[in-house]
């Protein structure tokens, strides 16, 4: 997916829209509370994710073998395995099986890699309908929008929003704000779609290469429902999905649900070893599972960018993010949003491409404060803001060095000369504390600083100055 | 054992717009016994350029500041952002370089201004002001990069004339970040306007914070706004609250 306008457009447009900027804010701040209820004991914390973020360590440390291993376990169940390099090999990939069995209809559990791939529209474009049926995700589609939040897709409508949406777009629906009559409308729509479905998508949140298991965690039944009842299941996961053993997967769980809406467990957990099997009455005849690489190889090379590959997609880190709090998903205008997302799709696009999206942070760190998985979010944004203007030797993150100016370089080369002379910059400091007043509002940096401050005004004597006056010993 | 000697160190935002607040911050350390060295030569500890990626230059800048605190004795200064850039990446910035032995040893002397007066100093201040209501922000870098917890909150609470009004979402960011504040000034400013809003919600008299980034922010936006509330440094207004005028 590629961005139409900057992010720094569409963030102030976004800004600039009460609605949105309302929605998020209520939402954040209620999905922040739930979590913090989660965890009362900052210890017990630290010592779960702890324990998540070795889980996630070590599982990356062996990926190769374990992905060998989930494979060879896989089969052994009856799934059958699929490796895609790009997205566009996932999308032939999954057309190829559908077209293979005649399937046009597509139900969808939730699956953020399936937005990666673009595959919706990829599909509808080769005859298939594909239906979402997260609650979330169906409203989206009903509106041919993008998620934008990975866990709650739909985060940025109110109850009134959807309400009309539905009244307009489901047939003989009559308007209502009934929460629990909208839900009702979009499951009768949904039911008969289930068992008119010729297969079922579904993502992975963690999958075993010891027993070869997929899990997906979700709250709805939507899950289960796209994987157990249509005749052919394709599961699609990111190659870094996999972990060790079963074990591995009950820590991770607790972590990823508290974190993600602060739940202590979910509604659902779907443990899938394989298709029905002999004399069972249900389940699907097929199970594939789709292991998409889209760059996560080249992010796994680079020691300190792998620890990007620990996500566990539980969005914590948008739900505490204030700039995501303020601009709401969209306007980062990519797959996955917020901090995550902000170090995920420079590494995926290319940084060039992604520049402005690196410096949309503050570096306030609220994100790796409560990240499951202890990524060092802001450290890697300071990386990837390196590797966007500078081509290291050493490095392969993609497309770096293209988002260098000539004028930023000169404006860094400048700002070093300045201060590390003294001399200089006691002159500068001298001449800013003597004009204070008549330094023009007109300046570009101090321009954009006043859009919304008033414009600071340095003291009378710097503080060298004073401390000079006082004659204090200089050691 | 409390030091006899300490190196204070400015930081620039201190320097050029907050005099007053470094002047109460030796001010602090004298009165409690320490003699403060104040070397000539202080610029920026560098951190703008590292933030953005630019560490060439960070180091270059870095390097010289360095060379400012030969002796082993505390560098405290009166930011938590500045004392967190010094303290945690500096031996970071200068890994694999030649001098990185010296620079590790300059990090580990690096402290923040209210750490090193209740950690180090465990000073006791006597109250002598009016009564009054001030509210408190967090920088981000003092709270998470730093990993300040509470000594500025222990060191107003000291002051029996003195309300701390909790500040309404006292650990966001107030939008400041550096140069973030520039390169998107639209969501910083709405940042540093919620920030506003919430301190003039608590009906405290001034917002006191240890940074001086999130002072200015947070300053402009009220200012823009017409709010009377001021903001402060801590260390000046610690000093105003307790020697004898
Ligand atoms: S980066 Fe961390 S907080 Fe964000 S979605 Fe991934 S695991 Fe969750």
């Amino acid at each position: 997916m590629h961005a139409e306008t900057g992010f720094r457009e569409s963030a102030a447009q976004a800004l600039g829209d009460p609605q949105i900027r309302a929605n998020f804010r209520r939402a954040m701040d209620g999905l922040m509370a739930k979590r913090a209820a989660q965890f009362p004991d900052p210890e017990d914390f630290q010592a779960m994710r702890h324990l998540g973020t070795a889980i996630r360590a070590r599982s990356l440390l062996k990926l190769p073998a374990l992905l060998e291993q989930l494979e060879a376990s896989c089969l052994r169940n009856g799934i059958q395995v699929h490796w895609a390099r790009t997205c566009e090999e996932g999308n032939e990939l999954i057309l190829g099986l559908l077209q293979a069995r005649g399937a046009t209809r597509l139900v969808k559990g939730k699956s953020m890699v399936s937005e990666e791939m673009g595959l919706n529209h990829f599909l509808e474009a080769h005859g298939v309908e594909a239906l979402e049926s997260d609650l979330g995700e169906y409203i989206i589609q009903l509106d041919q929008e993008t998620p934008s939040h990975i866990i709650m897709p739909a985060i940025h409508k109110n109850k009134t929003q959807i309400a009309r949406q539905f009244s307009q777009k489901i047939k003989d629906a009559k308007y209502t704000e009934d929460v629990d009559e909208l839900t009702a409308l979009a499951r009768k729509v949904l039911r008969r779609k289930f068992f008119e479905a010729d297969a079922g998508l579904s993502g992975v949140n963690f999958a075993v290469a010891d027993t070869g298991t997929l899990c997906l965690v979700e709250n709805e039944g939507n899950g289960r429902m796209s994987t157990h009842v249509p005749p052919l299941h394709i599961a699609v996961m990111g190659l870094e999905k996999v972990v060790e053993t079963l074990e591995d997967v009950a820590p991770l769980y607790a972590l990823l649900t508290r974190s993600a809406t602060g739940q202590a467990v979910s509604t659902y957990l779907n443990l899938i070893r394989g298709p029905r099997g002999p004399g069972e009455l249900d389940g699907p005849r097929e199970v594939h599972l789709v292991i998409l690489d889209n760059g996560r190889s080249r992010i796994y090379a680079d020691p300190q960018l792998r620890a990007t590959l620990r996500c566990i997609r539980c969005g914590a880190c948008m739900n505490h993010c204030p700039v995501y709090t303020r601009v709401g998903g969209h306007a980062f205008q990519a797959v996955y949003p917020g901090p995550i997302g902000t170090i995920l799709t420079p590494q995926m696009e290319g940084v060039g491409v992604r520049h402005e999206l690196l410096h949309g942070s503050s570096l306030c760190g609220a994100c790796a404060e409560v990240c499951p998985v202890e990524i060092p979010i802001p450290e890697i944004i300071v990386r990837l803001r390196r590797e966007a203007t500078h081509r290291d030797a050493a490095s392969a993150v993609e497309g770096r060095g293209t988002g260098r100016t000539a004028t930023e370089d000169l404006a860094w080369r400048l700002w070093a000369a300045v201060l590390s002379r003294p001399r200089v910059y006691r002159l500068a400091a001298w001449c800013a504390t003597r004009f204070r007043r008549l330094i023009p509002g007109g300046l570009p940096l101090l321009k954009a600083w006043t859009l919304s401050r008033a414009k600071p005004v340095p003291a009378r004597r710097s503080l060298q100055e004073r401390v000079r006056e006082e004659g204090l010993p200089h050691g | 054992m409390q030091p006899e000697r300490v190196y204070f160190y400015g930081t620039c935002l201190v320097d050029l717009f907050y005099p007053e607040a470094g002047m109460a911050g030796i001010r602090l350390l004298r009165r409690a016994g320490v003699e403060v060295l104040f070397p000539e030569g202080q610029t920026c500890c560098g951190q703008p350029a590292f933030n953005c990626g630019y560490r060439e230059e960070a180091r270059a800048v870095a390097r010289g500041q360095v060379a400012l605190f030969p002796l082993d004795i505390p560098v405290v200064l009166p930011s938590g952002s500045c004392a967190g850039m010094m303290r945690n990446h500096y031996p970071e910035l200068f890994h694999g370089e030649p001098d990185e032995a010296r620079v590790r040893a300059f990090s580990g002397r690096v402290f923040e201004l209210t750490q090193f007066l209740v950690d180090v100093l465990d000073v006791r201040l006597e109250d002598l002001g009016e009564p009054v209501k001030v509210t408190w922000h967090s920088s981000c870098h003092a709270l998470r990069d730093l990993g300040l917890e509470g000594q500025p909150q222990s060191l107003l609470g000291q002051l029996a004339n003195v309300e701390l009004a909790p500040l309404g979402r006292e650990r966001e960011c107030c939008g400041f970040g550096g140069t973030f504040a520039v390169r998107h000034p639209e969501i910083s400013g709405s940042m540093a306007c919620d920030k506003a809003d919430d301190a003039v919600a608590t009906g405290a008299s001034r917002v006191l914070s240890t940074d001086g980034g999130c002072l200015l922010n947070v300053q402009g936006a009220l200012e823009a706004k017409g709010e009377a509330l001021r903001v402060q440094h801590i260390a000046e207004f610690l000093w105003e609250r307790t020697h004898a005028r």
